[in-house]
C-alpha cells in the first residue's frame, strides 16, 4: 500500500508500484531537468500530462512538433517538453511561432504559455495571429494571475480578488478569453479546467490534427499565490471547485463565458469553424495575381538544404 | 521572383522575433524599420544575441528622440545599435553609404551573421535609404553566400551551445529530430537554463570574445591618403560622402587630410584607430548626432591624437565647409 499527500489530504493508493515502473509521459519530458519548478498543487504539470497524452493519441510526427513558450510559470513548459522547444521573451511566443511556421509549414507549432504572457504584454500578437488564422495551436494555462513574479493582477484576474498589486481588491474588468479569441477570428476555441483531464487531452489532440488558429484555455490553480492570498485553500480545493462549478456547454455563446471569483465556469468547445489559414490565403492571392510565375517559397538557407 | 516569404507583422516587437522563429526553422531572415521601431526591437536584439540567432536588422536612421524627424536624416542611433538592449553582448553594425552598398553590405551582413551567430544591424540613414543611384546586381551564382553551419553530430551527441574552435556553436533547425531547447535565460552548453555565476561568466564573455576577429584585423573600413595624413576624417554613412568633398577641398589647400570610413562601425576598429593615433595630429569626426562614434575614436586614440567632433542634430546633412573648417583648425 502506498500513500500520496495532496495538500492536507492523504490518499491511499491500493496498488504496489513496481520499482522499475516508468511514467508513460517520461519519454516526452526532459527528465534531466527534473525536478521542475512548479509548486505542489499547481495545475501546469497536469496540462503537460494531458499534452503528452494528446501527442501520443494525435499520432503526429514528434520530430515535426515544436513548442514555443513566453515567460512565466507556464513559459517553462518549453523547457521541459522533449521536442524542439523555444523559451522566448515575455509575450512574444506567438510572433516567434509565426516565423517558425512560415519558414517551415511542415512544423506543427504549439504555443504554450500563460494568461499574463499571452493576454497582457502579448495581447496584440494574439489578436493578430487569430485574425490571420495563422496555423498555430495556442494553449493558455490560465491561473488568473502573474504567478512567477508574485501574484500581481493580470488582465484575467476576476473582480474582487486580492492580488499583490491589488491589496484592497481587483476592481478592473477582466478579459473573457473565449470572447476575445472568437472576436479576433480564431478557428477553434475551447475551455477546460485541470479537473477535466480527459476532455482537455482530447481537445489538445483535436487541435493537433486541425489546421488554423486554435485556442484552448485551461483554467488552472495557483495555490501558492492566488488561492493563498484569497483564502481559497489548496490544489485539491481548486479541483473540488472546478468539479462543482463547471458546466459543460458546448457551443455556448462567448458572452456567457465570463469567469468570476467563485461562480460558474462554462467549459466546452465554443467555436469550431473553417476559415482558410494564412498560408492558404497567401497562396491563393499570389496564384491569382501572378499565375504561373508564382512558385511556392523555398526557405532553405544553403545549397545543402 | 526571389522566393521567400514576406509578412507585415503587427508591430516591431513582433517582426523582430518572427525573424528569429524563421531562422530556427532554417531560413535566413531580416526585418526593416526606422527610429522608434528600432527602439521597439531592442528586446529582441538582446534575444538574438543571447540565443546566438543569426539575423539582420535594418534601421534607416532618422532624427530623434521619439517620433523626431520622420523621413529626415540622422545618425543618432549608433550607440543604441551597440548598447540598446540590456545586458552585455556584442553586435555587428554596417553602414552603407550608397544604394549599391545597401545591396552588397546586406549580403555581407547576412554572411557575418551566419559566421558569428550574432544580430547584424544595417545602419542606414534617411539619405542613403531614399537615395536613387545605379545598382549592379550580380548573377546569383556570383554572389558569395556563407551557408549556415549546421552540426554534423547526431542528436544524441549534439549540444546546441557547445562552442567550436572559433567560439561559435554549430546550429540546428526545428524539424530535424534534434529536440533541442533554446532560451533567453542564461544557459549551459545543453541550452538549459543555468543561473550560476560560472555559467553567466563563461557564456557572456564568449558572446563578446567570438567577435574579436572582426573588431581588429577584419574590420571593414575604406581609407584614402592615410600614408601622409596629419588629420584623419572618421565618418560613416551619408556623412562619409560629405566628408569626401571636405577632404578633397583640404587637399587642394595643401592640408594632408586622410579618410577613414567606418564600414563596420561595430565592433569598433579600435586597433586601427589606435595605430593611426600615434602618427596623426587629430581625428575629425563629423556625424549627424551630437557626439557618438567620436567618443569611440577618442577612447581608441588614448590621448595620442585629438578627436574633434563636428556635430549636427540631424534633419539635414553637413555642409562640406563645416567639416573643412574643422580639418583646417585641427591641422593648425
Amino acid at each position: 500500500m502506498n500513500e500520496a499527500t495532496i495538500g492536507k489530504t492523504t490518499l491511499e493508493i491500493p496498488v504496489e508500484i513496481p520499482a522499475d515502473a516508468v511514467n508513460p509521459v517520461e519519454p516526452f519530458l526532459r527528465m534531466d531537468r527534473m525536478p521542475h519548478i512548479w509548486c505542489a498543487g499547481c495545475g501546469i504539470g497536469t496540462t503537460v500530462n494531458c499534452f503528452t497524452r494528446a501527442l501520443i493519441a494525435s499520432k503526429r510526427n514528434l520530430d515535426k512538433v515544436a513548442v514555443v513558450s513566453g515567460i512565466g510559470c507556464t513559459g517553462r513548459v518549453a523547457g521541459y517538453a522533449r521536442l524542439d522547444s523555444f523559451h522566448t521573451t515575455h509575450g512574444r511566443a506567438i510572433p516567434f511561432a509565426t516565423g517558425l511556421k512560415l519558414a517551415n509549414p511542415e512544423l506543427d507549432v504549439v504555443v504554450y504559455s500563460g494568461d499574463g504572457d499571452l493576454f497582457a504584454i502579448g495581447g496584440n500578437h494574439f489578436i493578430h495571429a487569430a485574425r490571420r488564422n495563422m496555423d498555430l495551436k495556442v494553449i493558455c494555462v490560465n491561473n488568473l494571475t502573474y504567478a512567477m513574479t508574485g501574484g500581481q493582477t493580470a488582465p484575467t484576474t476576476p473582480g474582487g480578488v486580492i492580488s499583490a498589486t491589488a491589496p484592497y481588491g481587483v476592481f478592473e474588468p477582466a478579459f473573457n478569453l473565449v470572447a476575445l479569441a472568437e472576436a479576433a477570428g480564431a478557428s477553434y476555441v475551447a475551455r477546460w479546467t485541470t479537473y477535466h483531464v480527459k476532455q482537455l487531452s482530447r481537445a489538445m489532440e483535436e487541435v493537433l490534427n486541425r489546421k488554423g488558429f486554435c485556442f484552448i484555455e485551461v483554467l488552472s490553480p495557483c495555490p501558492t499565490l492566488y488561492q493563498r492570498r484569497n483564502k481559497m485553500g489548496d490544489g485539491l480545493d481548486a479541483m473540488k471547485y472546478y468539479k462543482q462549478a463547471s458546466k459543460i456547454r458546448h457551443g455556448a455563446r462567448a458572452s456567457e463565458c465570463d469567469l468570476t471569483r467563485d461562480g460558474e465556469i462554462v467549459v466546452g468547445k465554443f467555436v469550431d469553424r473553417q476559415r482558410p489559414d494564412y498560408l492558404e490565403l497567401l497562396r491563393s492571392q499570389m496564384t491569382e495575381t501572378l499565375g504561373e510565375r508564382y512558385a511556392e517559397p523555398e526557405v532553405s538557407c544553403c545549397s545543402e538544404c | 521572383m526571389i522566393g521567400g516569404i514576406f509578412i507585415q507583422m503587427e508591430d516591431e516587437l513582433a517582426s523582430s522575433i518572427a525573424i528569429q522563429g524563421a531562422v530556427w526553422a532554417g531560413a535566413k531572415a531580416l526585418t526593416v524599420t526606422s527610429g522608434p521601431g528600432f527602439s521597439l526591437m531592442m528586446e529582441h536584439i538582446g534575444y538574438a544575441a543571447m540565443t546566438e540567432t543569426p539575423c539582420v536588422f535594418v534601421n534607416v536612421q532618422r532624427g530623434g528622440p521619439s517620433t523626431g524627424l520622420p523621413t529626415l536624416p540622422a545618425q543618432a542611433d549608433m550607440m543604441q545599435a551597440r548598447w540598446g538592449s540590456h545586458g552585455d553582448y556584442g553586435v555587428i553594425a554596417l553602414c552603407p553609404n550608397s544604394p549599391q552598398e545597401c545591396f552588397d553590405l546586406t549580403i555581407t551582413g547576412f554572411n557575418l551573421a551566419e559566421e558569428f551567430r550574432v544580430p547584424v544591424m544595417m545602419m542606414l540613414d534617411e539619405c542613403v535609404g531614399h537615395m536613387t543611384e545605379k545598382v549592379v546586381i550580380p548573377e546569383a551564382e556570383k554572389i558569395e553566400i556563407t551557408p549556415r553551419r549546421f552540426t554534423k553530430l547526431p542528436p544524441e551527441e549534439f549540444r546546441p551551445f557547445e562552442p567550436q574552435a572559433d567560439l561559435v556553436p554549430d546550429m540546428v533547425r526545428a524539424g530535424d529530430g534534434y529536440r533541442f531547447h533554446i532560451t533567453g535565460l542564461t544557459h549551459d552548453e545543453r541550452g538549459y537554463p543555468n543561473m550560476s555565476v560560472d555559467t553567466q561568466d563563461r557564456t557572456i564573455r564568449r558572446l563578446l570574445q567570438k567577435l574579436e576577429p572582426l573588431a581588429n584585423g577584419r574590420a571593414l573600413c575604406e581609407t584614402e591618403h592615410l600614408e601622409d595624413a596629419e588629420v584623419v576624417v572618421v565618418s560613416y554613412g551619408i556623412t562619409s560622402r560629405v566628408a569626401q568633398r571636405a577632404i578633397e577641398l583640404a587637399r587642394e589647400r595643401g592640408i594632408r587630410a586622410g579618410k577613414f570610413r567606418l564600414v563596420s562601425a561595430w565592433p569598433f576598429p579600435e586597433r586601427r584607430i589606435r595605430e593611426l593615433a600615434g602618427r596623426v595630429k587629430a581625428f575629425v569626426v563629423p556625424e549627424l548626432n551630437l557626439g557618438q562614434m567620436v567618443h569611440e575614436v577618442e577612447r581608441a586614440a588614448q590621448g595620442r591624437a585629438a578627436a574633434i567632433p563636428v556635430s549636427h542634430a540631424g534633419g539635414g546633412v553637413h555642409q562640406p565647409a563645416a567639416i573643412l573648417k574643422a580639418i583646417v583648425e585641427a591641422a593648425r
